[in-house]
Parts: structure tokens; C-alpha cells; sequence
């Protein structure tokens, strides 16, 4: 297939994007239903030429089509399939088609999920989701054609992937992560057409919402995947480096976690309205910021794998007219928004309240703590970068802040709610869980941290809180199975997400303080103890994998004498790019980890190596947490009250 | 219409954010020119072997007292093989150079300066890119201007070429001297 077809077929998709964006929208300026009509067909077609020139770049790196310079530039003809599968997004041009591609999808989701939607809404919806996919079609025609041709002499064989991203994190990582960027522009598109039509009603909400947690499920696993991928890849056992692109990804998830919430009080409440249109433009709006910050290079981070100024900027004027547009529109028509109902300070309209601006706080300060170096240089002011203790600090304190609402928040009723009925119980199981938090860790690791003690009696008061609402719930029922069911899937995936977000409290809150790094100098033969661990190195040899060689160490894990692991950690050394990659040997579960990974040879003859050995409690939970939470939040979309609307809407 | 003050603020601070963004961009915070947290600052204080001998450590102390370039290097690095001939000739002609063998394997190193000859005074081995971290250093290669008196003035990204050492860099270590 040629790649001139892919080049075509993405211009195909830009006009079809263009009539999708203007089509629509006109009609709804003139009031013409046929124009508003033409939507869901124009976004079928725009879908269609995305997956065929998709399928052509992929297609072209399956095949080694070196004439293409994306695919001699980050292919090779020795890697295994899936790696040049996965290689078509681990590079600037390609995961900008993924990311449109993927903008494409949830187009057309949206014009088939919401066939019974209000064809004037609906027609906004996706006029406003083509204004974005036409502004990113420019972007990637205009500044990074994905086809480019490398003619007439093209190479014999591609410079290769690189090995940090050949790896079964890469194929499934930023796709996910992408669904939930792009995710976010449905809501996005729901707020903006609310904006546009003045139709505030609460079925807006209703139809918005499971767009908005479907996306902040795939951004919660992102996130997880991408942390896990750190973890194991980068080989030195870190989960978190508050690095820009990290951050990138963690700020529209904390605007996404404020959405959802403040969305469930517009929908059951008829409140806080104006603020949910609010959040969604800023869920997106901080999607979009993350695709500008990684793409830009205006922060260096090592995930830039092409950074350009020109893209930049085009980027940014983008971002402007999205962001600034929206925003706009949101100053001169929000103002419409009528609200009516009432809430007491004490009810759990104020407590999501509460935690909407804690979220919103530490968006805001992560973003702070993000964009300080840009701004200091910008203005001249000393190099100045605040670092992981700025957001540790922030971010724990807040957090703290957060789980002592959760746990108050969740089991208040809408509207009021009498705070003397829940004293007597709060502080029991407070007293409980500070009781428990300290004696539990105390006892099975003989260290005392008032972090773990803190973190965990927070955990324990909230986990207490949760089985209280379960009981509540099921209490009034025949069975503890019929209340069970009685609940509804929206309550469980709430109280699932709420659940996902201990365990990764837990798992965090015990990995940061009881974790154990060690490296040591070790040759065959030699012995090691760590904690109640003892490594033995037994042997290093060299091993040979598709495209690299590798030295691969043989490391035998005994607790109190029993045999509980055999380590193999690598060094792996890929000869087309001269590249070497530490490929740490890991053995998991529930409890601990033990992380092993070859540091530096120290003497090549005597196979003296710098070896580094780590054990991690309860990391695990961490990512266990958040699929929970991706859980819960999927789950609450399966809801038949969204069925019903459907149903509704059609008689 | 009337338009509620309150509602006009999201849309203010975005546009604040975004003219500083622009202003970054336009005004040249390029990433790829990023201006070294060191210049102005000594070289940082470091303790590592030399290439050539794994039990002869060296530190700062070693180096500072004229004028120099240090260069940092590495036998992965495709652009420090291009630069080398570039490296050589300036040795020759009297530049005082010394080489940090940045994140790299001892024996190969020392297989390629002796195939390429060797332009460094003083080769510092610095395996696990400690001296480079806080060099600030993003890639090799990449060369430091270094004062008598070990005091960072600039900081040079990328090949030193014969062009832009004539056009510029030329002139930049003759000032120091």
C-alpha cells in the first residue's frame, strides 16, 4: 500500500472534519435541521479515512517500509512484530494520528451511543468535537506529516526503536492514556454545546456523564500503566518522579475526578451547574495543555521524544483558540445558568463541594509547581525548578485534607443531614483506626513512622466508613445479597472507586516509607543480606535476544533459608543504536517486591558488578488501587437510569 | 448583555498563562539552546577515577588553573565520533581539553582514543553520569567553557564543528584566556 494513500486519506479525514465542523454549527445558528443532520455522517466519514491512513502507517512499519522516514527513523527490521506495531505511536507524527484517530473514535461513539440524543444537541456535540479533530488534522498535515518519504535513496535497514520503549508497556500505555485525554473532549463537547443551545436541563448531565467517567477510567489506568512501565523499565524501581509529562497526565485526571463528582450533584441535585461546565472545559483544557507540554518541548523531560518550538507554538494558538473560545463563550453564557435548590452546610452537597476545590487546588498547584521553570526563565529570574519535596508537601497535605472528607462525605445525605447523628460513630471508628494504624504496622515490621501511622488510621477510618454505607444499604433488605442488588451498579461503582483509592493510599503510603534501596559490590559467589532477605549471586553470563545482547546475572533470593525467588536481571546492549538498557530482575506479589537490578560492571574480567537490590513493600497496591478505581468508575455507566433516558427519549 | 464578573476569571487567568507561554516560545526559552544552570557557577565538586586508571581518583582540584574545555563524551554517542577530528585539532593547536567519558564502558573508551587518538589532557570516567547530572547535562555531546579560575561561562550543546568554532566559539575561549 502506498503511503501517499495514508497522506490522501488523512487529507480526506480533514475535510470531512472541516464540513463536520461547520456544517452543524451553521445549522444550528440558521435553526436548520437538515445542516444539524448531517453531523453523524460527516463523522462516519471523517472515522473512516483516520483508520485507513492509520492502517497505512502501520501497515508501512509491519513491512519495513523504510522509504517512509518516520519508519527508518524509529523501526528496524529485527524488531519482533509487535514492536513495530507499537512503533507506529512511540514517535511524534504517528501518536498524533493515534491521538486524532482516537478523536475520531469517540465521534463516532458518540453518534452511536446517543442515537436517541436531541438531534440539535447532538448536532452541536459533534460539530464541536470536529473543531477539534479539523485544528489537529491542520497540525499534523501542516508540521508533522507522519508519510514524509525518504526518496529516492531510501536506507537498507530502519536506526531502530528505542529499547526504553520496546516494551509491552509502550503497545499498551499511551493508548490507553490517549483514550482518556481525548476522552475528556466529549464532556467537553457536552459542556460547549450546552454553552451554544442554552439547554442547561439535567439531560445534559445525564448524557455526559458516562462519557466522563469512561474517560477517567482509561486516564486512572494511563496513569497506572504508565507508573508500572517506570517502575519495571526504567530499572531503578522508582513509581513516581513528578516528572512534566507525568504531571501532565495527573492534572486533567484530578479535574476529571472533580467532574465526576460535581456532575453527580448536577444530575441528582440540579446543582452546581455552572461549575460542571466549568470543570469540563478544564478537564479537556488540561488534556489539551499535557499534549502541548509533551509535544512542545517547552518543558525537557525525558518522554519528549521530539520536541520542536514551530510545533509549539502551533499547538499553543490552537490551545488559545480552544481554551480562550470555550472559556468565552462560558463568560457571556453561563451567566444564564438558573439554579434552583438549596443545600445545608452540612450535607453532601457541601462535602463534594469541599472536594471539588481540594482537587481543584492541587490541579492547581501541580500546574505550579510544572510550569515555575518555564515562567523563572521566561522572565529571567534564576533557574528555578521546585522538585519532587514542593509536590510531596502539597500534595500529601491536601490529600490528608481529601480522605478526612471522604470518609465524613460519603455516608452524609443530599440536601441536610444532622452532623450529632454521626459524631458518636465517627469518632469511634476514628478512635479505632489510630488505635489499629499504630499497633498493626508496628507489630509486623518493628518500625514506627508517623507517616504510615497517619496514612493508615486516614485509610482505616474511611475503609470503616464504607463498610458503614454497605451496612446502611443492605440493612433494610430480606438478604444481604437482595440489598446488595437493591443498591444499584451506581452506588457500587462509587463505592468501588472509593475502595481503589485506599488500596493506592496503602500501597503508597507503605512503599514511601519502609522501602529499602541498597546497592552493593558483588561478584559470583558473593552473599548479601537485606532485611529478612538473603541475595546470593550466583552467576553472570551472556544471553542473546532478538536484537541486543544482553549480560544476564543469576540471583537466588532465600528467606530464612527457603528458596522464594531466582532474580534475572539484564544489561541489555542494542547494537543499532549503541544503546544500553537496564532490565531489572523483579519477583512480585501481594506483600513485596524484590527488585534487582545490574547497577555497572565495576571489573569486566572478574565479573565484578555494581549491583543494586531493593525491597518494596505493598507496591503492588498501588496499581491494584487504581484499577479498582477504573472499576468503579466503568461501572457506574452500566446504570439503567442511562438506559432508561435512552427509552425515555425515543417514546 | 450582562456578563457576571465572577465568570469572566477562569477566562483571564488562562489568557495570562497562555501570553506566558507565547513569550517563552517566541522569545527563544528554546529547549534546545537551554542556558546551563552553571554558567557563572564553579564546576561542581565531584570524586571519579580516571579512564586510563580506575584506582586514580580525581576531583575538582585536579583540573581548574588555566582556561578549558571540558567536553563530555561517550563511545555510544554518534556525534562525538564527528566531532573527535574537530577535538584533536584544537588540541593541537594549544586548547587545553579535558573529556568526562559520560555514562559509558571503561574499555571501549579507551579502544576508541587510541584509534582515534586522544585529545584530552585529562579523561575523567564518569560511568554513572553523576558529574554530568550535575553538570546539567541533557546528551553528549556537549562542552563547557571552563575559566582559570574553574568558573562556568558557557556552555555549548552539540558537535564543535570547525564552522561554528571559527563563528563563535573561537572567540568565547579567547576571551577567557
Amino acid at each position: 500500500m502506498f503511503p501517499e494513500f495514508g497522506q490522501f486519506s488523512l487529507i480526506l479525514a480533514w475535510l470531512f472534519s472541516f464540513l463536520l465542523a461547520v456544517l452543524p454549527l451553521v445549522g444550528l445558528k440558521l435553526k436548520n435541521e437538515s445542516l444539524l443532520r448531517t453531523a453523524p455522517a460527516l463523522a462516519w466519514g471523517m472515522f473512516f479515512f483516520l483508520v485507513v491512513s492509520f492502517g497505512i502507517l502501520m501497515n508501512a512499519f509491519l513491512t519495513d517500509d523504510f522509504s517512509v522516514y518516520l519508519v527508518s527513523q524509529h523501526s528496524n527490521s529485527a524488531l519482533p512484530w509487535y514492536f513495530k506495531m507499537s512503533a507506529t505511536w512511540a514517535n511524534h507524527e504517528g501518536s498524533m494520528l493515534l491521538w486524532i484517530l482516537m478523536l475520531g473514535g469517540w465521534t463516532v461513539a458518540v453518534t452511536v451511543f446517543a442515537r436517541t440524543l436531541n438531534f440539535e444537541l447532538k448536532g452541536a456535540v459533534l460539530g464541536v468535537l470536529g473543531l477539534i479533530a479539523f485544528a489537529f488534522l491542520m497540525f499534523i498535515l501542516f508540521t508533522s506529516n507522519p508519510f514524509e518519504r525518504f526518496l529516492p535513496i531510501s536506507p537498507v535497514d530502519g536506526s531502530d526503536l528505542n529499547p526504553l520503549l520496546q516494551d509491552i508497556g509502550l503497545i499498551i500505555h499511551p493508548p490507553t492514556l490517549y483514550m482518556g485525554y481525548v476522552g475528556f473532549s466529549v464532556a467537553f463537547a457536552f459542556a460547549v454545546a450546552a454553552l451554544l443551545t442554552g439547554r442547561f436541563d439535567a439531560s445534559w448531565v445525564r448524557w455526559s456523564r458516562p462519557w466522563t467517567n469512561v474517560a477517567w477510567a482509561f486516564l486512572t489506568l494511563g496513569i497506572a500503566l504508565g507508573s508500572w512501565w517506570a517502575y519495571y523499565e526504567l530499572g531503578w524501581g522508582g513509581w513516581w518522579f513528578w516528572d512534566p509529562v507525568e504531571n501532565a497526565s495527573f492534572m486533567p485526571w484530578l479535574i476529571g475526578t472533580a467532574l465526576i463528582h460535581s456532575q453527580a450533584v448536577t444530575e441528582k441535585r440540579n446543582l452546581f451547574k455552572s461549575w460542571s461546565v466549568l470543570l469540563a472545559i478544564f478537564a479537556f483544557s488540561f488534556s489539551l495543555l499535557g499534549t502541548f507540554l509533551v509535544r512542545s518541548g517547552v518543558l525537557t523531560s525525558v518522554h519528549s521524544f521530539a520536541a520542536d518550538p514551530e510545533r509549539g507554538l502551533f499547538i499553543l494558538v490552537i490551545l488559545a483558540l480552544t481554551i480562550g473560545g470555550s472559556l468565552t463563550l462560558y463568560a457571556l453564557n453561563a451567566g444564564k445558568i438558573k439554579t434552583n435548590g438549596q443545600f445545608e452546610l452540612v450535607s453532601r452537597e457541601s462535602f463534594i463541594l469541599m472536594n471539588n476545590i481540594l482537587l481543584v487546588v492541587i490541579a492547581f498547584a501541580v500546574l505550579f509547581g510544572t510550569l515555575l521553570p518555564l515562567f523563572a526563565d521566561a522572565f529571567g529570574w534564576r533557574k528555578l525548578s521546585v522538585g519532587a519535596p514542593f509536590f510531596n508537601l502539597a500534595f500529601n497535605l491536601l490529600m490528608v485534607v481529601l480522605l478526612c472528607f471522604i470518609a465524613v462525605g460519603q455516608l452524609m445525605r443530599w440536601k441536610k443531614d444532622q452532623l450529632k447523628n454521626w459524631t458518636g460513630f465517627l469518632l469511634a471508628i476514628a478512635a479505632g483506626a489510630i488505635v489499629i494504624a499504630l499497633v498493626l504496622p508496628w507489630t509486623l515490621s518493628g518500625e514506627l513512622h508517623w507517616q504510615i501511622w497517619l496514612g493508615l488510621s486516614l485509610v482505616f477510618w474511611t475503609a470503616a466508613s464504607l463498610i458503614r454505607l454497605v451496612m446502611d444499604k443492605t440493612r433494610h433488605s430480606k438478604s444481604f445479597l437482595a440489598g446488595v442488588r437493591k443498591a444499584g451498579v451506581g452506588f457500587w461503582g462509587m463505592w468501588i472507586a472509593h475502595l481503589g483509592l485506599l488500596v493506592s493510599t496503602t500501597g503508597v503510603v507503605l512503599v514511601s516509607n519502609l522501602d529499602i534501596e541498597r546497592d552493593f559490590r558483588m561478584t559470583a559467589g558473593d552473599e548479601v543480606v537485606l532485611e529478612n532477605y538473603r541475595f546470593e549471586f550466583e552467576s553472570i553470563g551472556k544471553v542473546q535476544g532478538p536484537n541486543y545482547v544482553a549480560d544476564q546475572g543469576v540471583i537466588n533470593v532465600y528467606r530464612n533459608d527457603k528458596a522464594v525467588a531466582v532474580l534475572n536481571p539484564e544489561k541489555r546492549f542494542y547494537p543499532v543504536k549503541n544503546n544500553v538498557m537496564t532490565e531489572a530482575g523483579i519477583d512480585g506479589n501481594l506483600f513485596r517486591d524484590l527488585y534487582v537490578s545490574l547497577a555497572e560492571p565495576l571489573d569486566d574480567e572478574r565479573q565484578v558488578w555494581s549491583i543494586r537490590l531493593q525491597v518494596k513493600p505493598f507496591i503492588r497496591w498501588l496499581w491494584f488501587g487504581a484499577v479498582l478505581m477504573a472499576i468503579g468508575g466503568t461501572l457506574s455507566i452500566t446504570d439503567k437510569r442511562y438506559r432508561s433516558t435512552k427509552k425515555g427519549a425515543t417514546a | 448583555m450582562k456578563i457576571k464578573p465572577l465568570l469572566i476569571i477562569p477566562l483571564i487567568v488562562v489568557l495570562m498563562i497562555f501570553s506566558v507561554f507565547g513569550y517563552a516560545l517566541l522569545s527563544g526559552v528554546n529547549p534546545k539552546a537551554v542556558p546551563s544552570a552553571l554558567t557563572g557557577d564553579p564546576l561542581p565538586d565531584f570524586k571519579l577515577s580516571r579512564l586510563e586508571d580506575s584506582k586514580k581518583f580525581l576531583t575538582v582540584s585536579d583540573l581548574v588553573g588555566e582556561p578549558m574545555l571540558v567536553n563530555i563524551w561517550a563511545t555510544w554517542c554518534a556525534s562525538c565520533k564527528y566531532e573527535h577530528p574537530v577535538l584533536n585539532s584544537l588540541a593541537a593547536q594549544g586548547v587545553k581539553i579535558i573529556g568526562i567519558n559520560y555514562k559509558d564502558d571503561r574499555a571501549a573508551a579507551l579502544t576508541w582514543l587510541s584509534e582515534y587518538a586522544n585529545p584530552y589532557s585529562i579523561d575523567i570516567f564518569d560511568p554513572n553520569g553523576d558529574l554530568g547530572f550535575d553538570l546539567g547535562v541533557t546528551g553528549a555531546p556537549e562542552t563547557f567553557f571552563v575559566d582559570s579560575s574553574g568558573e562556568v561561562r558557557y556552555r555549548f550543546q552539540g558537535p564543535i564543528t570547525d564552522v561554528n568554532w571559527q563563528n563563535k566559539l573561537k572567540a568565547i575561549f579567547d576571551e577567557m584566556a
